[in-house]
């Protein structure tokens, strides 16, 4: 019973909690987070339920679980498809949210001053947005599943410094124009195939690949879900919108939400399309790569340049979502595999950061790195550990998780006999050397000016927030010891 | 001329697209902003339903005067049911759009976009 009706339960346990959120925090606004965390864990769960699942269906033979909204049968309804792919993504998603939002109880009277509830409420439809797209087999329900978690990670960054709004409505801009790019790309494949399913598409699209209506659809829908996904040269609205959002929204929205336009991008050029069916007209998947090249470069230089903690780190988020969609341009199983590696461990290391970065903010005021000094080992012996763990990951130095994935996607540019693109990743390594290095030259061997650093009094934040921030930080490490089975396991996703 | 004549309404879709655009990008009044969007928008949801017209087709409602097997006879209503959900996501958009304009005004006092410029020029100085 429970496995027929998996693909629903996800999204229909968030929209059950964002209403409990608003109904219970008339009356208690404490409840607010506790209730809002115990969602997202909920959905962890059930993803991990999932991930099961398909593992044993796929050992059978069977390779998805279907969901057919109202009893239509797909492709007339509207289809909710559960295979390896979906279950991977929903676990990094689901798995993070429940951490940051576990971490973010202890920064609520800091950001949130009178209203809890509709800040996790939002933060839950978000999330609501993010499983649905994960999730849905049709085109056009993808698109509002877009929307919904869209528009609710405006308001989440619109909450924030002064200029903040500012930056929300930035993203909104550009962000709308993407989706509705999306739009018109999906309204030309369903004028060319005259189905919106995923699955009935993809045996379509073999016979009509040779159109130049469907090069103009894939750019359209490539250009749109690149504005969500921060491809480089769409990435303006990330930097200002992370940098100014309060500390629990960029926690919760740069780990997860570009790797969700990821997954889509994965799921329209692998699943749906294929390799040879996307370069039929036009080398697209090489084009694709070498824009990520370029965003590699572009993101981890301005990362360099930067001053404030928060805004260096939305810039190495751009050169990371770079490796992502490289990997998964490249079309072999080594860079796929890399490249999904890369999201479970991105994911993981820039919730850590962000979190770290929130503990100075709140115990400092500021995050500029410039105030960064040999006191901070002193003050924060914990959260500068986390950060330290985190940043070699970041690097890519082993035993850390952020190796193996950047290790894959060197072998799958040599796989592909992409020359350039392994320059880059190599060259790349060296410039987050040279900024994360520099951060932790400054918090363990920079004197403080006059006073000692030991005379500095520790001024941790609660346990609370430094365990989860630690627990991730160890995740990645203990990942890092079991990259094998993982990346066999991720090898396996890669469509035939 | 043939091709015009049988594709005129994508065109005019695409002239609309454009007028859109430009709101969007070099207006630089806030509201203006949200107007272009809106625009755009209207040009994609005119895209789609103009992808679903036929002529002298009929309303989707199965009628004993056009045999279900007459496809030409009857709309597709799938395209128009899909713009329907697209333009509740337009009004759910431009609604999240004057909530923050509406903050932006309150903190800085002005809606356009040099004012706002020098504003936080001046925010950086402190």
């Amino acid at each position: 019973m429970i496995e027929a009706n998996l693909p629903a339960m996800f999204v229909v346990s968030y929209i059950s909690v964002a209403l409990l959120i608003v109904l219970a925090g008339v009356r208690v606004k404490q409840s607010a987070q506790p209730l809002a965390t115990m969602g997202a864990l909920v959905a962890a769960l059930l993803s991990f339920v999932g991930w099961v699942v398909v593992q044993a269906h796929t050992d059978a033979g069977f390779p998805a679980t279907r969901y057919g909204f109202g009893g239509w049968a797909p492709p007339i309804g509207i289809e909710f498809v559960l295979d390896g792919l979906s279950a991977f993504f929903l676990m990094v998603v689901n798995g993070v949210a429940a951490v940051v939002l576990w971490h973010s109880a202890g920064n609520i009277d800091k950001h949130l001053d009178a209203h809890p509830p509709t800040f996790y409420a939002l933060a839950t439809l978000f999330l609501l947005g993010l499983n649905g797209m994960i999730l849905t087999g049709d085109l056009f329900n993808l698109y509002v599943f877009l929307e919904i978690s869209s528009l609710s990670s405006y308001a989440l960054i619109a909450i924030g410094s002064r200029q903040a709004p500012l930056a929300a409505f930035r993203y909104l801009i550009l962000g709308t124009v993407g989706g509705t790019l999306y739009l018109i790309g999906v309204g030309f494949m369903y004028a060319m195939t005259g189905t919106l399913n995923m699955i009935d598409m993809m045996a379509i699209i073999p016979l009509i690949a040779q159109e130049p209506g469907v090069l103009v659809a894939l750019l359209l829908m490539i250009i749109g879900i690149g504005v969500k996904a921060a491809l480089f040269p769409l990435y303006g609205w990330l930097p200002e919108s992370y940098t100014q959002t309060n500390s629990i929204s960029s926690a919760l929205i740069a780990p997860i939400g570009t790797k969700v336009a990821a997954y889509v991008m994965i799921r329209i050029l692998l699943y749906v399309f294929g390799a040879t069916e996307l370069n039929a007209v036009w080398p697209l998947s090489d084009a694709i790569a070498l824009l990520a090249g370029a965003g590699i470069l572009f993101g981890s230089v301005m990362a360099i340049l930067q001053k404030n903690l928060k805004r260096m780190l939305a810039f190495s988020s751009i050169s990371q979502i770079g490796y992502i969609l490289m990997g998964v341009a490249l079309m072999n199983p080594l860079a796929f595999a890399g490249a999904l590696f890369h999201v479970l461990n991105h994911a993981l290391m820039k919730a850590t950061l962000f979190m770290v970065s929130s503990h100075l903010e709140r115990q400092e005021g500021s995050v500029d790195i410039r105030d960064f000094n040999d006191s901070y080992r002193v003050k924060y012996p914990w959260s500068m550990a986390t950060f330290t763990l985190a940043a070699i990951s970041m690097i890519g130095l082993p035993p850390m998780a952020g190796f193996f994935s950047k290790w894959m996607l060197a072998l799958g540019t040599i796989e592909a006999g992409h020359w350039i693109l392994f320059g880059v990743i190599l060259s790349s390594s060296l410039l987050n050397a040279v900024y994360f290095f520099g951060i932790l030259e400054k918090v363990y061997l920079r004197r403080s000016g006059q006073k000692e650093a030991s005379k500095h009094p520790m001024n941790e934040v609660s346990w609370g927030m430094r365990l989860p921030a630690l627990m991730l930080a160890l995740t990645l490490l203990v990942f890092g010891f079991i990259n094998a089975p993982i990346l066999e396991v991720l090898q396996s996703l890669f469509p035939t | 001329m043939e091709t015009f004549l049988s594709n005129y309404a994508y065109a005019f879709t695409l002239a609309i697209m454009c007028v859109g655009l430009y709101g969007m990008f070099f207006k630089r009044n806030l509201v203006k902003k949200v107007i272009g969007l809106s625009i755009f928008q209207a040009a994609v949801i005119m895209f789609f339903v103009s992808l679903a017209s036929k002529m002298g087709g009929t309303v989707p409602v199965k009628w004993d005067a056009v045999p279900i097997e007459m496809i030409d006879g009857y709309m597709n209503p799938l395209p128009h049911t899909l713009m329907l959900t697209a333009i509740v996501v337009g009004v759910a958009t431009q609604g999240v759009a004057f909530g923050l304009l509406v903050n932006i005004w309150n903190r800085f006092k002005t809606l356009e976009e040099d004012d706002l410029h020098n504003a936080i020029m001046e925010d950086s100085d402190d």
